[in-house]
C-alpha cells in the first residue's frame, strides 16, 4: 500500500503532502508519524500542505489529532503552506486548527519550531551536544 | 370598407421612416453628443424593415406573437446600448414613442374618410406599439442594472488595497461597511498577498468601518483566523472609542485578537515582534 | 427558475469513492468557471456531505448538476440515501452535535459553505440533502 514518506531532519520530522489524501492514506500517516515520533525522539513535526487543495474536517481532524498525540510525545507540530482558499473554508465551515501551530512555508516553520527547541535546551537542558545544527 | 393596416404600412414605409426621423430629430432633448444622425437613421430604417416585413393582418393583435421576435431583438439591442451610452429613460422612450406618432399620424393622413376604421386601426397600432415600449424599458433597465452589477464589483476590487508597509508587514485599510461578500474578497486579496510576498504580519486597519456590529466583528474575527490558519498574525487597528464600547456592550469578545488603536502603534507592536527597530539617527550639529 | 444544462451520478459505497468523486465535481466546477475559494467550499462541502452519507447510511447516490438561473450557473449537488433517517433535523443542522464520535460539523458546516441547502429526511427511509453554490455567488 502507498504510504506518505516521513523525513528524519534532525530533530524535525519532515513530511509532504502532495497528493489529495485518501481517507486510509491520512489515518496510515497518522499512526506512522506518532510510531516516528517515538523511535526518532523527535522534538518537532512539520507538515507541509502546500498542495493539498482540500482539508474537510476529516482531514482536519487528523492534524488536529497529530499535534495532540506529538504534544504528548514531547513534540510540536506546525502545519505550513496552507492555501488561501484552504484557511478561508476550514474558518467557514468552522474549523480554526485550535492546538497545530502554523507557518507560512517550511522555512518557517523550521524557525518556528527550532526556537521552541532552543527554549527546551535551555530551560530542561537535557538533550545531546550533536544536536545543535543550523538551518 | 376594411382597411389592411399592413399593407398600408408597407405601402408607406419610407414615409413612416421620414416622419419618425423627423420626429425624434425635433425632439427638443436631442443627444447629438451620443448619436449622430445617420447612427439615427440606421436604426430607425432597421426597425422599421422589421416591422412592416413582419406584420400582417392577423398578428397585429397579437402581440405576443413570435412573428415580432425579430422586432424585440432589434428593439433591445438599440435599448441596452442606449442605456450603456447613458441615455436617460425619457430619451430612450422618446424614440419608440416617436414610432408610434408618425404611424399614427400616417394612419390619419390615409384613411381621412372613414372615422370607423381609423379608430380601429389606431387602436390597433398603440396597443402593439405599447407592447413594444414595455420590451424597451425593460431592456433598458437590465441594461442600467448591469452596468451597477459591474461598478459593484469594481467597487469591492478596488475598495480593498493590499499595502506592503514593510518587508514582512502588509497593511489593508477597510474603508466602509463590511458585509459577507465583502469579507470574502478582503481575505482572498490579504490571504493571497501573505503568501505572493511571504509576509508574516497583516494589519487590519478599521478606522474607515463607520460601525461595528456583531455581525462584522464576527467577519473581522474570521479574517483573523484565516490568517492565522495561513501561519501569519493578523492585528486589527484604528480601533476608535466607540467603536471600543459597542463591542463590549454586545458582548463581543476579542481578547484573543491583537487590537492597536491607530495603525502607528501596530506598526511599531510589528516591529517589535519582527525584532526590527526605527531609530533617529544623531545630527551632527555646526560645533 | 433554476433549470439543469447537464447531470452525472455517481454510486457511493466505500470510503475509496470520496476522493473521485469530488474530483467529478471539481470538474465541473471549473467548467462553469467558479473562482477557487468558491470551487474549495463546494468541494469541501461535497466531502462532509458524501462522508455524512457513508457514515450514517452506508452510502447512496450523489447526483452532480450544472444548473443555470438567470445570469447565474452553479453546481447542485444531491446525496440521496436509504438510510435510517433523522428524527431531529434542528438537532443535527446545531454546531458540535453528533451522534457518532465525530466533530458535528458535518451538516452545519456544509451549510455555511454553500449558497442553498435543503434536507429532507423520513425516519426509516433515508435522507436526501441538496445543495447549490453559484459561480459568483
Amino acid at each position: 500500500m502507498e504510504r506518505i514518506p516521513i523525513l528524519k531532519m534532525g530533530q524535525v520530522l519532515l513530511v509532504t503532502i502532495q497528493i489529495d489524501l485518501y481517507d486510509r492514506l491520512a489515518l496510515s500517516l497518522e499512526s506512522d508519524l506518532v510510531q516516528m515520533v517515538k523511535k526518532t525522539s523527535a522534538k518537532g513535526v512539520l507538515i507541509d500542505i502546500s498542495a493539498v487543495s482540500i482539508v474537510d474536517s476529516f482531514l482536519g481532524r487528523i492534524f488536529g489529532n497529530i499535534a495532540s498525540m506529538c504534544k504528548i510525545l514531547d513534540a510540536e507540530t506546525v502545519v505550513v503552506g496552507m492555501q488561501p482558499a484552504v484557511a478561508i473554508t476550514l474558518i467557514e465551515l468552522g474549523l480554526p486548527l485550535t492546538g497545530v501551530h502554523t507557518a507560512l512555508d517550511v522555512e518557517k516553520g523550521m524557525i518556528l519550531l527550532n526556537s521552541n527547541i532552543e527554549t527546551d535546551v535551555d530551560t530542561t537542558d537535557d538533550l545531546n551536544e550533536d544536536d545543535n545544527y543550523a538551518f | 370598407m376594411v382597411y389592411d393596416i399592413s399593407k398600408l404600412l408597407q405601402k408607406k414605409k419610407k414615409s413612416i421612416i421620414e416622419l419618425w426621423i423627423k420626429n425624434q430629430l425635433s425632439e427638443a432633448g436631442l443627444r447629438e453628443d451620443l448619436i449622430s444622425n445617420e447612427e439615427i437613421r440606421q436604426q430607425s430604417e432597421e426597425l422599421v424593415d422589421s416591422l412592416v416585413n413582419n406584420l400582417t393582418q392577423e398578428n397585429i393583435t397579437e402581440v405576443n406573437s413570435p412573428d415580432f421576435d425579430d422586432v424585440k431583438d432589434i428593439l433591445s439591442g438599440i435599448s441596452i446600448t442606449r442605456a450603456r451610452q447613458g441615455f436617460s429613460p425619457r430619451e430612450t422612450g422618446a424614440f419608440i414613442f416617436g414610432l408610434k406618432n408618425a404611424l399614427l399620424e400616417l394612419l390619419q393622413q390615409e384613411i381621412k374618410d372613414d372615422k370607423e376604421s381609423l379608430y380601429e386601426a389606431t387602436i390597433k397600432i398603440n396597443r402593439l406599439l405599447d407592447s413594444f415600449s414595455i420590451v424597451t424599458f425593460e431592456t433598458f433597465i437590465k441594461g442600467r442594472e448591469e452596468v451597477i452589477i459591474r461598478q459593484t464589483d469594481e467597487i469591492t476590487e478596488i475598495s480593498t488595497p493590499v499595502i506592503r508597509v514593510w518587508d514582512g508587514i502588509l497593511a489593508l485599510p477597510i474603508i466602509g461597511t463590511l458585509d459577507s461578500a465583502r469579507t470574502q474578497v478582503v481575505m482572498e486579496n490579504l490571504l493571497q498577498e501573505i503568501v505572493e510576498t511571504g509576509s508574516s504580519i497583516a494589519i487590519l486597519d478599521i478606522s474607515g468601518v463607520p460601525a461595528v456590529d456583531s455581525l462584522i466583528a464576527q467577519h473581522l474575527i474570521k479574517t483573523v483566523s484565516a490568517t492565522r490558519l495561513m501561519g501569519a498574525e493578523c492585528i486589527i487597528s484604528g480601533i476608535r472609542p466607540e467603536i471600543a464600547q459597542t463591542i463590549v456592550h454586545l458582548g463581543i469578545d476579542l481578547s484573543n485578537i491583537i487590537t492597536k488603536s491607530t495603525l502607528a502603534s501596530a506598526l511599531k507592536f510589528s516591529f517589535q515582534s519582527l525584532k526590527l527597530e526605527v531609530k533617529r539617527i544623531p545630527v551632527k550639529t555646526a560645533q | 427558475m433554476i433549470i439543469t444544462l447537464f447531470k452525472v451520478s455517481m454510486r457511493i459505497e466505500r470510503d475509496q469513492d470520496v476522493v473521485p468523486f469530488r474530483n467529478r465535481v471539481k470538474e465541473y466546477a471549473v467548467k462553469i468557471k467558479m473562482g477557487i475559494v468558491n470551487q474549495t467550499k463546494l468541494i469541501t462541502a461535497a466531502s462532509e456531505l458524501v462522508r455524512n452519507m457513508l457514515k450514517y447510511a452506508k452510502g447512496g447516490e450523489a447526483l452532480i448538476e450544472i444548473v443555470t438561473q438567470g445570469r447565474y450557473n452553479g453546481v447542485r449537488l444531491s446525496f440521496k440515501d436509504q438510510g435510517s433517517g433523522i428524527s431531529d433535523i434542528d438537532l443535527a443542522m446545531k454546531d458540535g452535535y453528533s451522534t457518532e464520535k465525530s466533530l458535528g460539523l458535518g451538516l452545519p458546516g456544509a451549510k455555511r459553505l454553500v449558497d442553498d441547502f435543503n434536507i429532507i429526511s423520513n425516519v426509516g427511509h433515508g435522507t436526501t440533502v441538496v445543495v447549490i453554490k453559484w459561480a459568483n455567488g
